[in-house]
């Protein structure tokens, strides 16, 4: 037994799964307001990560300006998505829904890889990369820095719902959205507001993602990745949606150490994660912190 | 009895049997006889003369497997209101199975094919279990989940799948007469797309199958009027999983070669789009749906070859990137058909019939 590396293997997994709980956050904040489930948000954090790597590349700007303008690109994108695609959705049957963001999810994943091609794609350096000590243990820095960028955006968004004027209005269409317009708030920006917000910090994730390991079509895994966490939290609940990132990230790689160590079937590292999905559907369906809808006759 | 004039202002029907009688009209059966004359015509060749090429021949048997998959996926997702995002998966060990039985077991292929649908129902109401429970999108990201596991389970087990050397499949054979080339194997698939269309058809006027609308419709109700839901949710899994086993066997005895890759999530998607495009809970929608998106490929493909002649052809991005092209173009299908035509092609050519049907009167 490797104590070393399984401790090891649980810091990776700690560090994988904040940026799936940022992730899950993103999905589950367009599911809280408008009842849309998302499953193209990998596609987002691809498309994030291309765009900044293109701007990065191509015009040789400094990275703050690259990754600025690819965050108001993403707004835009996010909002365009909302207003020309999900728009006319609104009152469909839930399948519809859903096919409609499979739709864009391969429509995307196909336009991208066709713009930048299959291989992956290393960042420009920005952070010096030689490991970091930090008790015993050695932790790449841009790990380090994808960690506190998490927590940073964590804590950015229980403060963005808890005391900005537009979180609050967000939080009001969530929990109601015809009391909602009757107090003055437009759905139809929080709507789009929730996609844009979305996308930007999706974006980021994938950026921060790219930066670590090459941005690749490998990235848009994240949204498939995103549906254990979200189902183990609780599809409606942001605390949920980092919990249920953090289990998972840890699961996955517990998961390899079991692997590697005893089974040796291999592959488990990607799968382990969606029999836990499984499980948990059937006797959680409403995950650790979801709100339970309980139907009488 | 109006039966032998062409010109009737409605459909009136006075009795149960003949709303739920499966060709509406005389016509509509005399031109169904006809487009399954005119289909076991196609193959033939007379001399040198041949009805339709071997490409044509290829799409067709393409379009038939796929278009018995996809029908059973929409008996659930159509019929049912079950999402499952896990069909590709189904199709996938319906093609093993058979191969499995036929070359360890030795079973001839002709009853091999139905006894791995058999198979492939059995795995689908395991997976389906879950949808007892639970619904929509919950059901969604579970079949997701199945799709993954079953699609790990290829690649891991090698006594089954043959792992990644893939399996190779015997070519049909009938009463010890084997089928050579795709004009003859045609037949095969063409027979067993007929007796599934035609078990579908009379599934839904059966008491299971108005259960099933029931349960999609408004399952709280179905369960007041005394419809077992987790029976006909259950049920319906092992159905579309039935029809998804019987098409991938096709499909492995076609091809003669089963590789583990290709059952991935694309697929799934693809026969969900089938279904979509079609038009949600119409038996013709699977088969138009089908259609469609075999077609749309080849379509993208012929684009890109006629652009190949022009100036554009120059630019590398358009030449090499047909796989992309195609599968951005199944993805904006999906999308601009849900927006523009959410009722899919079925309503299309709803619409058609009845148009034609008081031509040139249209009042």
């Amino acid at each position: 037994m490797n104590v070393e590396l399984l401790i090891q293997l649980i810091i990776n997994g700690l560090i994988i799964g904040t940026l799936y709980g940022v992730v899950a956050m993103c999905f589950t904040l367009i599911y809280k307001a408008s009842q849309i489930v998302n499953f193209a948000q990998g596609e987002f954090l691809l498309i994030g990560a291309w765009v900044c790597w293109w701007l990065l590349t191509t015009f040789h700007l400094p990275f703050y300006a690259g990754f600025l303008m690819t965050l108001v690109f993403m707004m835009v994108f996010g909002i365009l998505l909302q207003v020309l695609v999900l728009r006319p959705m609104i009152g469909e049957p839930i399948i519809s829904v859903i096919m409609v963001t499979i739709g864009l999810s391969i429509f995307f994943q196909a336009i991208m890889n066709w713009m930048f091609g299959i291989f992956v794609q290393p960042f420009p350096r920005i952070f010096e990369t030689r490991a970091v000590d930090i008790f015993g243990l050695n932790v790449q820095p841009a790990y380090l820095m994808s960690l506190v960028i998490s927590v940073f955006i964590m804590a950015g968004f229980a403060w963005f719902f808890k005391y900005s004027r537009l979180g609050l209005a967000m939080r009001a269409t969530a929990f109601d959205q015809q009391v909602a317009q009757s107090l003055g708030i437009s759905i139809k920006r929080m709507f789009a507001m929730s996609w844009a917000i979305s996308a930007m910090v999706s974006a980021l994730a994938g950026v921060v993602v790219g930066v670590v390991s090459g941005v690749s079509a490998a990235l848009s895994f994240f949204g498939i990745k995103v549906f254990p966490a979200v189902i183990l939290g609780g599809l409606d609940s942001i605390i949920g949606a980092v919990v249920g990132g953090l289990i998972i990230g840890v699961l996955e790689n517990v998961a390899e150490y079991v692997d590697g160590q005893w089974l040796h079937i291999g592959n488990l590292y990607t799968v382990a994660p969606f029999y836990v999905l499984i499980v948990i559907l059937m006797i959680k369906p409403y995950g650790l912190f979801g709100t339970e809808t309980i139907e009488r006759v | 009895m109006a039966t032998n004039t062409m010109m009737r202002c409605g459909e009136f029907k006075t009795t149960y049997r003949a709303d739920t009688t499966i060709f509406p009209t005389p016509w509509s059966r005399n031109f169904a006889i006809l487009g399954v004359v005119l289909l076991v015509l196609a193959p033939l060749r007379i001399g040198p003369f041949e009805f339709v090429s071997d490409y044509v021949i290829t799409l067709m048997i393409q379009i038939g497997y796929l278009g018995i998959a996809a029908l059973g996926l929409n008996i659930l997702v159509g019929f049912t209101g079950q999402i499952s995002l896990g069909h590709a998966a189904f199709f996938g060990f319906g093609a093993f199975a058979s191969a499995w039985l036929n070359n360890v077991l030795g079973i001839p292929v002709f009853f091999s094919i139905p006894l791995a649908a058999l198979w492939t129902t059995a795995v689908g109401m395991i997976v389906g279990i879950p949808a007892g429970r639970i619904k929509g999108l919950y059901l969604a990201i579970a079949t997701l989940a199945s799709q993954f596991i079953l699609e790990d389970f290829f690649a891991r087990a090698d006594w089954f799948t043959g792992g990644s050397a893939g399996s190779l499949a015997a070519p049909f054979s009938l009463f010890g007469h084997e089928i050579q080339g795709d004009r003859q194997y045609f037949y095969v698939v063409l027979a067993y797309m007929l007796v599934m269309y035609l078990l579908a058809t009379n599934l839904l006027r059966s008491r299971d199958g108005r259960a099933f609308v029931a349960v999609r419709d408004h399952y709280l109700s179905a369960e007041v009027m005394g419809v077992n839901l987790t029976k006909y949710r259950i049920l319906s899994f092992g159905i579309s999983s039935f029809y998804a086993g019987i098409g991938g066997a096709l499909y492995g005895h076609y091809l003669q070669y089963v590789s583990v890759e290709g059952f991935n999530i694309l697929l799934s998607i693809q026969f969900l789009a089938m279904v979509i495009i079609g038009g949600l809970g119409s038996v013709m929608g699977a088969l138009l749906g089908t259609i469609f998106m075999v077609l749309l490929p080849e379509v993208m493909q012929g684009l890109v070859g006629v652009l190949k002649t022009t100036e554009w052809g120059n630019i590398p991005a358009i030449t090499d990137g047909l796989t992309w092209i195609k599968q951005a173009s199944i993805g904006l299908a999906i999308v601009l058909f849900l927006i523009f035509e959410p009722d899919g092609l079925a309503h299309r050519w709803r619409m058609i019939k009845a148009y034609w049907k008081l031509y040139p009167f249209s009042y």
